[in-house]
């Protein structure tokens, strides 16, 4: 067994008489037998580090990591390189084994790196305050939502069906017990806008929040300007789920007269973990500071004057407002956002329009040969950042299966969530994909589809990481 | 701050709040006592004009830095204005309750309830067998 | 003098290397609108690989972790990590995963959650498990939002969750989330919940009750039996919150006192590091009568062994967050319990309890003690003792700093006014609890002799006492730039 309890059996000898008892067992006696487990836990033996560690290298090599294959999964989750840098930063455990900064005397490092997270969501927002991070995007659109409830005194919301299906489930599920389902609204490669304007007209007192997805699930871009009016002529705040990496490409939800950002911050530095801990953000238009759920660092400054960062605007939270607060939220992903922060540093004002605008690029590349390929056509026909959908002639999920084998995995089956676009491929190109080795998923693809599946051997290169 | 100080000139309610009153309005605030058990206040949360307050019943909240109270209104009456001063500087209500901490103007409805509050010297005695 | 990145920063320097475009690059108009892009660019830091280390670096020495010394935060059970659980999160065979892989590509992925998901049932005593929820207040929502659906599906629509007032904030904030109403429930001169108190309460619009045990105060509820039957008897059911679970592993199991849903904060029990704030994990075990409520996807073994996701679960109360789980978390404490084992948790319970005793026979002369009763792996005592010095239980606090010493949890639970509660947890040696011992009595001996040392108090940190209230009245949330334009009604 590995244990990390440090006694001797002096130490533990000395103990027990300073508190006056002869076993540890008497420290137990208030628990009554009724309640007492009696038998050891049914859990097997534990291990020697070096067997502990076999073991979960044995668990870990029965996975393939999408890593190691040619991946073009998105849909959420996004295979960008992570630089060397935002590991070892992270990695270091003044930052990975601190508690929540509430003594900001000793954690004042803590506390900058994250009201510079704040300020890097606010740059890429152009939002004015953004929160010091939540769990991902699903929860962060359920608690958008609330504080849009709350702000507007409203109960309904009105989500295009472009934004991620399972960002709207969470919706659903987390808002069951204080708000009205959400009224969908049809998208297509995009949100059909006059379906937009016919539901906010028939709404009566109309929402309290309209929600688009910038770039949508399909990797189309909306108007979200239009939205945007729409949006505000019913009286109703705006929330934007937006892709960070596609805040250096695309107009910022700021810019649009956005009054909640929401979205997924996973590809600012962080792995893909088989889905979590992801990274939820939240940045809102200056009237709704006092609503925003969350922790959030301010700068101050001590009795002589010197510069310092604190939690502050503590009221809103749980720990003091109680019943009252704007949300529950305690523990954050504040490690993933400290990434997040390292990551965007490490690309910089330069570095990000050119890694949207390389990762644009390579998209539109593999669309275009991939709708030269017969009975393919763009799903997704409009502009695109990084992702686009296609329509096979066959079910996307028995082609997306024949390619595994091949090595590729070649994009998430819409049907898995959509009705009726079983054949509709979504497809998500980032900056580790190479012109050969979308070269070679086309000709594997065609394989596919023509129903022979030797062709289209991937590239030789390896991808370790 | 000042010291503690419980004017003559204004009425008092139980819940620590004082009233100035002016014909068939009045000003409303929170007492010395109340300020100085608050700490700094870092917030105000007040109604927009036109909203209707209730004797007893609380209109606001002020928010120190690990706290938040409600505040209770002692008449009933409408909202004409709260203190715009304290937007900007809530430390007035702490420097100044009686004068520029001021938090709201109210044209009453009900002017028999002034008969229910306590002149300063009740009041006093009421923070002794609090 | 502190910099920010954004000061640090200098035009034209880069730290970034990305691959060259190997595709038609296309002009900007023809990739996307004018109209859609982007006009100014973010202001991001500027700055060589090495500036951004030495900055972060920097930032690292101004901060403490549990690597650098204890925590004796009450409630918080700030454990050691354990290095090696760190080197499994990062195993490519763990860490590269996409969450919509095919199922074939990760079976040890979904072996690792299931063998998870039944040993958090078994500590827990109860029936099934699911990881889906981020950290404890997210447990706390599931749990909640499972009752609900249970009452519902009963026919029932009771508004009530009942609660006690040393409950932390999270419990209530849930309830309302929840679309309940809490109704606090005072504590008895045992520390425990009012018997009399909850019979008072209790009728046919009570969904459930929350509670901790033992409790917030340290102290095991001797009633919890009577009390789960109270509760079950108006059809209601009991979440347990596992914040305390370090106390009674393998020894008593929320699953047999009555509780018929319990969360773990992994981040606390099962030492996943507090990453500075997060993140964390919060599963939740529950009996049998909720599993159809469970959140989808759930995890299945098929006939031919192998395991698959599947939602079709027609009563299930939705998804709580998108994908399945703080899967890198997860296999932290899947890691920490392997290497344990049933043996392994019930000594971390049976020293945690003994080092918190250990520390209070050491104390517990110079405080108020509220309970007269045993501790368990936690207790709280009041500082207000102090008061006829003029100090209190912050400026203790503040003072603990000067001795190298991190404060513990102040002004917590309520009910105790000047609390101070301290959880020292079982990977501290007895030298570490001396320390904190007489770091402790040092300062409660400056509070009489030179008061002024606590109120001044911490002099050797990079900043002294921060002005919180400027913080709140005149919030600063981002860095100002010197292009920023001057915002029409100040500042954020």
């Amino acid at each position: 067994m590995t244990d990390f309890v440090p006694h001797s059996d002096d130490d533990l000898r000395a103990m027990l008489d300073a508190v006056g008892v002869s076993s540890t067992a008497e420290l137990f006696s208030e628990i009554p037998d009724g309640v007492r487990l009696g038998r050891p836990l049914d859990l097997p033996a534990g291990l020697s580090e070096s067997e502990l560690f076999a073991d979960l290298e044995r668990l870990a090599a029965q996975n393939t990591p999408a890593t190691s294959l040619i991946s073009f999964l998105g849909a959420g989750a996004y295979d960008h390189y992570v630089p060397a840098v935002v590991d070892a930063v992270i990695g270091r455990s003044e930052f990975a084994t601190s508690y929540t900064p509430y003594q900001p005397e000793r954690s004042q490092g803590m506390l900058q790196a994250i009201f510079e997270f704040q300020t890097a969501i606010c740059e890429l927002t152009a939002l004015p305050v953004a929160n010091a991070s939540m769990y991902d995007a699903g929860t962060a659109l359920a608690e958008a939502v609330m504080l849009a409830c709350a702000h507007t005194g409203r109960t309904g919301v009105v989500v295009s069906d472009g934004v991620h299906p399972e960002y709207r489930q969470v919706l659903c599920t987390e808002t069951a017990g204080c708000g009205s389902p959400p009224t969908p609204v049809a998208c297509g490669a995009v949100t059909d806008l006059e379906s937009l304007r016919a539901v906010l007209q028939e709404m009566g007192a109309g929402p309290a929040a309209v929600v688009l997805q910038q770039p949508n699930f399909f990797g189309g871009l909306e108007d979200m300007q239009a939205a945007s009016a729409l949006a505000h002529d019913a009286g109703a705040l705006l929330i934007a789920v937006v892709d960070p990496l596609s805040l250096g490409l695309l107009a910022p939800p700021g810019e649009y007269g956005a009054d909640v950002a929401v979205g997924e911050a996973q590809s600012l530095g962080g792995h893909l973990d088989f889905g979590g801990p992801y990274l939820g953000f939240m940045a809102v238009a200056e009237p709704l500071l006092r609503r925003l759920p969350g922790r959030l660092v301010g700068e101050t400054v001590d009795a002589q004057g010197r510069r310092g960062f604190v939690l502050t605007l503590q009221t809103r939270e749980q720990h003091i407002r109680r019943e009252k607060a704007t949300s529950n939220i305690c523990s954050n992903h504040a490690l993933n956002a400290l990434a997040a922060l390292v990551y965007l540093s490490w690309l910089g004002k330069q570095g990000l329009p050119e890694l949207a605008v390389l990762c644009a690029r390579k998209a539109a590349y593999l669309r275009a040969r991939l709708t030269q390929l017969p009975g393919v056509t763009a799903f997704t026909d409009g502009p695109v950042f990084r992702e686009f959908a296609v329509r096979l002639p066959r079910p996307a999920a028995a082609v997306a299966a024949a390619l595994v084998e091949q090595g590729f995995l070649a994009g998430l089956d819409a049907g898995r969530f959509y009705d009726g676009l079983d054949d509709v491929l979504v497809v998500a190109v980032t900056e580790r994909r190479t012109r050969a080795e979308m070269d070679a998923f086309v000709d594997a693809l065609a394989g596919a589809l023509a129903g022979d599946t030797s062709v289209g051997q991937p590239p030789q290169a390896a991808h370790d990481d | 701050m000042s010291d503690e100080n419980y004017p003559q000139d204004l009425k008092y309610f139980q819940e620590h709040d004082w009233v100035r009153l002016s014909g068939d309005e009045a000003v409303f605030g929170i007492t010395w006592f109340a300020q100085d058990a608050l700490g700094e206040i870092v917030y105000a949360d007040m109604p927009k004009p036109g909203v209707a307050v209730t004797a007893g019943e609380t209109y606001g909240e002020l928010e120190s830095v690990k706290a938040v109270s409600d505040v209770y209104s002692p008449l009933s009456g409408v909202v004409i204005e709260s203190n715009p001063a304290i937007d900007g500087e809530p430390g007035a209500i702490n420097d100044d309750c009686y004068g520029q901490g001021w938090l709201l103007r109210v044209r009453l409805t009900d002017p028999a309830e002034i008969d229910t509050l306590l002149d300063s010297d009740a009041y006093v005695k009421f923070l002794e067998t609090a | 003098m502190t910099e920010t990145i954004f000061e640090r920063s200098r035009p034209g320097r880069r730290a970034y290397s990305l691959p060259a475009c190997d595709v038609p690059e296309l002009p900007l108009d023809e990739l996307v609108p004018e109209a859609l892009r982007r006009a100014v660019p973010a202001r991001l830091p500027e700055a060589s690989e090495l500036d951004l280390v030495r900055h972060f670096t920097e930032l690292s020495t101004r901060n403490y972790g549990v690597d650098s010394g204890m925590y004796p935060l009450g409630s918080c059970t700030m454990k050691y990590n354990p290095k090696i659980n760190d080197r499994v999160a990062a195993l490519e065979g763990f860490r590269g995963l996409h969450p919509y892989q095919p199922e074939e590509l990760v079976q040890g992925a979904l072996e690792l959650m299931v063998t998870l998901e039944r040993w958090l049932s078994e500590i827990a005593g109860l029936d099934a498990t699911t990881l889906q929820p981020a950290a404890g207040a997210h447990g706390e929502l599931t749990g909640l939002l499972l009752m609900r659906a249970y009452h519902a599906a009963q026919g029932r629509s009771p508004r009530r969750i009942i609660i006690p007032d040393t409950a932390h904030g999270t419990n209530p904030a849930s309830v309302v989330m929840a679309g309940y109403e809490p109704l606090a429930v005072g504590s008895d001169a045992r520390g425990e919940m009012s018997i009399d108190e909850l019979r008072s309460v209790l009728s046919d619009d009570v969904a459930g009750l929350m509670l901790t045990n033992p409790n917030t105060l340290g102290l095991f509820d001797e009633h919890i039996v009577e009390i789960a039957a109270l509760v079950h008897d108006v059809a209601g059911l009991l979440y347990y919150d596992g914040a305390n679970s370090n106390a009674v592993m393998g020894i008593s199991r929320p699953g047999d006192m009555g509780f018929d849903i319990v969360h773990f904060n992994t981040h606390k029990t099962f030492s996943t590091p507090h990453g500075g704030g997060g993140p964390g994990a919060g599963p939740i075990a529950v009996r049998d009568i909720l599993v159809p409520f469970l959140p989808t996807p759930v995890i299945e073994r098929q006939a031919d062994g192998g395991l698959r996701f599947t939602s079709d679960r027609p009563q299930s109360i939705g998804k709580m967050r998108t994908f399945y789980g703080n899967f890198g978390v997860l296999v932290r404490a899947y890691t920490y319990i392997r290497a344990l084992g049933g043996e392994g948790l019930r000594q971390v319970s049976e020293i945690a309890v003994l080092n918190a005793n250990y520390v209070f026979a050491g104390v517990s002369d110079l405080f108020d003690v509220p309970y007269d009763r045993r501790c368990m792996h936690e207790f709280v005592v009041s500082a207000s003792p102090l008061k006829e010095h003029g100090v209190r239980a912050l400026d203790l606090a503040k003072r603990l700093l000067d001795y190298d010493v991190h404060p513990p949890t102040t002004y917590f639970p309520l009910i105790v006014p000047e609390a101070l509660m301290i959880e020292p947890t079982e990977t501290e040696s007895k030298e570490s609890l001396d320390r904190l011992i007489a770091a402790l009595r040092a300062v409660v001996a400056d509070a009489a002799r030179d008061p002024e040392l606590l109120l001044s108090a911490p002099h050797d940190m990079v900043v002294g006492r921060l002005d919180e209230v400027g913080a709140a009245r005149h919030p600063v949330l981002r860095q100002t730039f010197p292009d920023d334009l001057p915002t029409p009604e100040g500042d954020a």
